[in-house]
């Protein structure tokens, strides 16, 4: 873009955190190639962890508002992240909830269907770790020197927009680099006063659909007996739909703006980018798609076509169990209730 | 009998058999425990999974979706499409720890409002014995004792054993 030469004088600030995350919104922003030299001209980066040294307390020094954007992803998962989201919140004009986590608790969000106990038994106690002192972290620890403390986890994970007022919601596990790459020059648009923002609230980087409206694969009408997995599947059908062929595709409910990557690779869509718009709790949307095209009356059978669920919360709210009606279950809750 | 937990049941109805079943057992002064609060749809085709979790979400210890017999839908075949939701929806919220029979599904002609009275009435019994769910106390709970905890310490059982030097 030419008009970058001419950035202002005094850049506007930018910012970018990571909470409750696995690093690839971080990777997603980085993958948007030359276009973020177009950040570095337009903005100054003052505050981003995985990109450069900076401390808390120098964002607690900035004065209120003073970041332009800040780009915030993850989930609320303890005590530093919630700390984080409102002095971020207290400091930047536009936050936006940037990727899946910080929308909808992503899987780390699926913890909300484990206690405390169980989350801390999967982390310090599964095959996978070899701890034999059965070593735990401790939030608090008393050493000669004085008090150590580590931030407290919560029994329950929260989104951004749970904890905090959020301007502008971005989904995707991870966001399309297209799709940043887009919303950067919107926003750089926006300084040069050549457009103007979105209404506050607005989902970001998405298209207007669904997933299966971008997919390219054919569409009949839905008749489903068996319910199966991938790689029960002898051969895919290349071009066919992979709900009609008993394939579970979350493309009915999700959100368009990825171009349907998954389904036209072969694979299924998991629901990334979060529920299509007016939905209002993502699993009961895809739930009343799959039991609408189940081809059965009888009961006995239907549950048998539903046996080919095996994991019906975790395939329903993958992405979406923090921000579902429901939000947790019993047992993340039934810790600290006693 | 004050302090006996009182549940709280949302009733989705078809407008046409079901709901009628329910008028009828009203007209003839059949009685059904108060506990159920109807919500007239058109057919219980229209039973979004949505309305239900928004029900318990909410504070409803139950919800009973009532539509008319199989067969007899006045929208063709939107009750079966009634009876395949209600049972994945039941195998969902059993993986969220909510009991599957806190919703239920009946079917009931416009003649049989004695029969759905009864069903109404053991329904009460059945989530009566099961408790309240109570899911936004819950839910708060979590975020207060969770969020705003200032003991520092974790649940007893979770504390870390000495680690020799
Ligand atoms: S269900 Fe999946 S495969 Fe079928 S059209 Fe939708 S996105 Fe494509
Ligand atoms: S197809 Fe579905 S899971 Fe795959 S990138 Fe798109 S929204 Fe995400
Ligand atoms: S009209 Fe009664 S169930 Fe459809």
């Amino acid at each position: 873009m030419s008009k970058n030469g001419q950035a202002p004088k005094e850049k506007p600030k930018f910012a970018m955190y990571w909470a409750a995350a696995c690093g690839g919104c971080e990777i997603a922003v980085l993958n948007i190639g030359e276009k973020i030299l177009d950040v570095d001209a337009n903005f100054d980066v003052v505050f981003w962890p995985v990109a450069m040294d900076a401390k808390y307390k120098d964002v607690e020094a900035m004065p209120d508002k003073s970041i332009l954007l800040t780009l915030f992803n993850g989930g609320i998962r303890n005590e530093e992240n919630e700390h984080m989201a409102k002095l971020l919140r207290q400091k930047s004009q536009i936050l936006v909830a940037f990727g899946s986590c910080a929308n909808e608790g992503c899987i780390p969000g699926l913890a909300n269907l484990s206690s405390m106990q169980e989350v801390f038994n999967a982390a310090y106690e599964s095959v996978s770790t070899e701890n034999p002192q059965h070593i735990r972290p401790q939030f608090s620890y008393q050493v000669p020197e004085g008090m150590l403390t580590i931030p407290l986890f919560y029994p329950v994970l929260r989104t951004l927009d749970q904890v905090v007022d959020v301007d502008y919601f971005m989904p995707g596990c991870p966001p399309e680099s297209h799709q940043i790459a887009a919303v950067i020059d919107l926003v750089i648009a926006v300084l040069h006063g050549e457009a103007e923002l979105p209404p506050k609230g607005a989902v970001i980087g998405v298209g207007d659909s669904t997933v299966c409206e971008e997919c390219q694969r054919a569409r009949n009408i839905k008749k489903i007996t068996k319910l199966v997995r991938i790689h029960e599947v002898a051969e895919v059908d290349p071009d066919l739909c992979l709900l009609e062929q008993g394939i579970l595709c979350n493309g009915p409910a999700t959100r368009s703006g990825c171009g349907a990557r998954c389904p036209s690779v072969g694979a299924a869509c998991i629901g990334c980018y979060g529920p299509a718009v007016g939905v209002v709790d993502y699993g009961a949307r895809l739930m009343t798609a799959v039991a609408s095209v189940i081809d059965s009356t009888e009961p006995d059978e239907i549950e048998a076509i539903l046996d080919g669920i095996p994991d019906p919360a975790g395939t329903f709210y993958r992405f979406n169990l923090a921000h579902s009606l429901l939000h947790a279950a019993r047992p993340a809750m039934e810790e600290v209730i006693g | 009998m004050n302090d006996q937990f009182e549940p709280v049941i949302i009733g989705f109805t078809c407008n046409w058999c079901s709901y009628r079943a329910a008028d009828l057992a009203g007209t003839a002064r059949i009685k059904y425990p108060p506990n159920i609060r109807l919500i007239r749809l058109m057919c219980s085709g229209r039973m979004d999974p949505t309305f239900v979790l928004k029900a318990l979400a909410e504070g409803a210890d139950g919800v009973m979706i009532t539509g008319c017999h199989p067969g007899e839908c006045h929208y063709l075949d939107q009750n079966y499409k009634a009876l395949r939701r209600v049972l994945l929806l039941r195998r969902t919220i059993g993986q969220m720890g909510i009991e599957p029979g806190r919703v239920k599904l009946v079917w009931a002609s416009a003649a049989e409002g004695v029969r759905l009275a009864q069903e109404i009435g053991h329904f009460v019994e059945e989530i009566r014995d099961m408790g309240p769910l109570n899911w936004p106390g819950r839910l708060a709970a979590a975020h207060v004792n969770g969020h705003g905890r200032d003991d520092r310490l974790m649940p007893a059982d979770m504390m870390l054993e000495e680690v020799p030097a």
